[in-house]
């Protein structure tokens, strides 16, 4: 029906109008919250990165590092040495590597390249010679290996009666050990991403600009923007934990609400600091540098891939203070060792502080236009 | 009753540089259409932006609708509807949800039906902005400004780039607010625009007004009623001298003198004594007429009149 039907008189004036309806306090917030969950449904990349990427990237890493039973090292035997396949091969420990007998030279060439962790030859006069590089750990280990199978094949006997336990339990393998690294710097991306990105995007597409033209709460929109990244985190969290039960059979021993309090902590966090990375780039490109240099840090110390201990102890206290360090600490220790939220809220305390300074001076320096 | 805008003295310059607004002065009343006519970077979309609150002037005052934007902006805000110069809404929100989203903000917004069906996107309230034509997309931008039930509508340049049917659409549902009583404000560089739709319009140049009436008026004023355009064959138009177009200047009826595009252009009172007189002129010289036009004068001859340049020039 056109508007004039419904308009008894067209010369009534705009203001006299009836409204339609009455809005209430938070009606701005919901329908930016509801626009924000659209988008990013509607997003095929960002359905892609936030939550398939991390996905892939547990799956892949965690069967390159699955442990396997016992690796077999390899081991190249030089011609004129087959009488120490021979006795290898009858050692008890025979099955800890695999030996193939060689031309000295293509022995030597295939270890340079890495195709052999060890060389053995035999000289007439002195015995064996194991050609290794101390450098390489399998290399070492081969060695070892090797030597010790060989004293026991000529009957060397055990001085001290020794007993190995082997300790391989689920919560102290590699993947146990990646799973939250991976949701932590997942939480940090999207975060930096989601809020960032998508401030910086609507600032050159001149969408601030034109919200700021409504009586739209400023407090509000970025209010919703921070929103949308709890209930993204929600989801991020879920998914990659229920990974990591399902394939790799991860036992989660903290609370799930501990495990999410974290989350929403962290997700925050990063929510707040990419708010200020993104709080006066007026491009896309310049943000992304801003970004990667942001959070180039954090890839690298804060012990997503492997643990930061690694690093010399000098900068350790740098690295603590990173608030990728605290969000991998506290998503390690609730996941894989159930520490009580009480006992964690140093961490929790750091990200706050990180998350809301960054807030705060974020709203101060904000660029709506 | 306080005019619906009002500005003194307003002042704009960028990074102590650039002056893009240059003391400039408007009082707009209620149910006014207003124009703001002039070339690409003359000020006009600093000045608009000002006067909707959303940039700071270095100097002067704005007054809408009595208030000032430093006490009473959230309130005010209320009042206008605005569409800014190449906003690009989210591609990937529907029709429906970008004007609901924005309805959001009002405190007493209008039903989003009714003003899709007002601007003629009901068959497209659910595609997606990003899956809009040009002229839908602008027409959506004026929905986002409607939505809100304003006093005042702010556009800047809203047909830049439509289509001639979309332009016609847009007037409509303009004049058509104003009809029920709201007020415009709109910028544009298109002469026929200004002319068909703003009861007054101001034509800004270098940051400031250089002249300002209704249309007819300003014309009248400015353009001369016709304007006869002529061009003579190579024996004159070898120099390009004042003098030889003194020549023109002295014939009966002739306001002023023009070289424009090859073309004599001369604003004329009463063509029918200048013409036969030009004839005369022409044949005295021993030139020959190549061509002849006469026609009405136009708000692009008030802007050539007063500035020596053309209004689309780049």
């Amino acid at each position: 029906m056109p508007l004039t039907q419904q308009i008894p008189s067209t010369t009534e004036p705009a203001a006299l109008r009836r409204p339609a309806k009455r809005n209430g306090r938070w009606s701005g917030y919901l329908h930016l919250l509801g626009a924000r969950m659209l988008e990013l449904k509607r997003e095929p990349e960002v359905v892609f990165w936030v939550f398939v990427f991390p996905l892939l990237l547990a799956v892949g890493l965690g069967i390159a590092f699955r442990n396997k039973p016992g690796d077999a090292s390899s081991v190249a035997i030089a011609r004129g040495a087959e009488g120490v396949q021979a006795l290898l091969q009858r050692s008890p420990q025979h099955a800890s590597f695999k030996t193939e007998v060689l031309d000295d030279e293509i022995a030597r060439k295939g270890f340079r390249l890495g195709k052999y962790d060890l060389v053995v030859e035999a000289q007439r006069a002195e015995g064996v010679y194991y050609v290794y590089d101390p450098a390489r750990p399998e290399s070492a280990l081969a060695k070892a290996q090797v030597d010790n199978a060989l004293q026991t094949a000529m009957g060397r006997k055990d001085v001290v009666p020794t007993k190995a336990i082997t300790f391989s339990e689920p919560g102290s393998r590699y993947i146990d050990f990646l799973i939250p690294g991976l949701l932590g710097m997942n939480l940090m991306n999207s975060g930096m991403w989601g809020i960032g990105y998508a401030l910086v995007d609507m600032r050159q597409r001149k969408l601030l600009k034109r919200f700021v033209g409504t009586p739209m709460r400023r407090g509000d929109f970025l209010l919703a923007l921070m929103s949308s990244r709890l209930v993204l985190m929600v989801i991020e969290i879920g998914l990659l934990l229920t990974l990591g039960v399902l394939v790799f059979h991860m036992k989660v021993l903290g609370s799930v609400f501990a495990i999410l309090l974290v989350g929403a902590v962290g997700a925050l966090a990063f929510g707040g600091i990419g708010l200020l990375t993104a709080s006066r780039a007026q491009k896309i490109e310049s943000v992304s540098g801003l970004m990667n240099l942001v959070m180039m840090p954090m890839w690298i110390f804060s012990g997503v891939f492997f643990s930061y201990e690694r690093f010399p102890a000098v900068i350790q206290p740098l690295i603590k203070a990173l608030p990728l360090t605290a969000l991998n600490d506290a998503l390690r220790a609730s996941i894989l060792e159930g520490t009580p939220l009480r006992s964690q809220w140093p961490r929790l305390l750091l990200m706050a502080l990180w998350g809301g300074l960054s807030f705060v001076l974020a709203l101060r320096w904000f660029r709506w236009t | 009753m306080a005019p619906a805008i009002q500005c003194r003295d307003l002042r704009k310059t960028y990074d102590g540089k650039l002056e893009a607004v240059r003391g400039l002065n408007l009082e707009i009343q209620s149910g006014e259409c207003f124009g703001l006519l002039g070339p690409n970077g003359a000020g006009k979309t600093t000045t608009i932006e000002i006067l909707e609150g959303l940039l700071e002037p270095t100097s002067g005052d704005v007054s809408i609708l009595g208030h000032s934007w430093r006490e009473n902006a959230r309130e005010m805000r209320e009042w206008l509807g605005i569409s800014l110069q190449e906003t690009r809404l989210s591609e990937k929100l529907s029709v429906r949800e970008t004007v609901e989203l924005f309805a959001s903000f009002y405190r007493e917004p209008r039903s989003s039906d009714e003003v899709l069906e007002q601007l003629q996107l009901t068959e497209k309230a659910d595609a997606w902005v990003g899956k809009l034509s040009g002229g839908q997309r602008q027409r959506l931008a004026v929905a986002t400004a409607l939505v809100c039930n304003p006093k005042i509508l702010f556009l800047d340049e809203p047909t830049t780039g439509l289509d001639p049917q979309s332009r016609r659409q847009l007037w409509d549902i303009i004049r058509e607010f104003q009809r029920t009583g709201g007020t415009v404000l709109l910028t544009t560089h298109y002469m026929d625009e200004a002319e068909r739709l703003c009861d007054r319009l101001a034509i800004v140049d270098h940051g400031q007004i250089i002249a300002e009436g209704s249309p007819p008026n300003l014309i009248e004023r400015l353009g001369g009623h016709h304007v006869v355009e002529f061009a003579v064959d190579a024996k004159t138009s070898g120099s390009a001298d004042g003098a030889r177009l003194d020549v023109w200047r002295t014939l009966p009826s002739v306001e002023s003198v023009r070289e424009d595009d090859g073309m004599i252009a001369l604003s004329v009172q009463e063509p029918h004594l200048a013409i036969p007189a030009l004839l005369e002129a022409v044949a005295k010289q021993g030139s020959k007429l190549q061509h002849l036009t006469t026609r009405q004068a136009s708000l692009e001859d008030v802007f050539v009149r007063l500035t020596g340049r053309h209004l689309r020039e780049e």
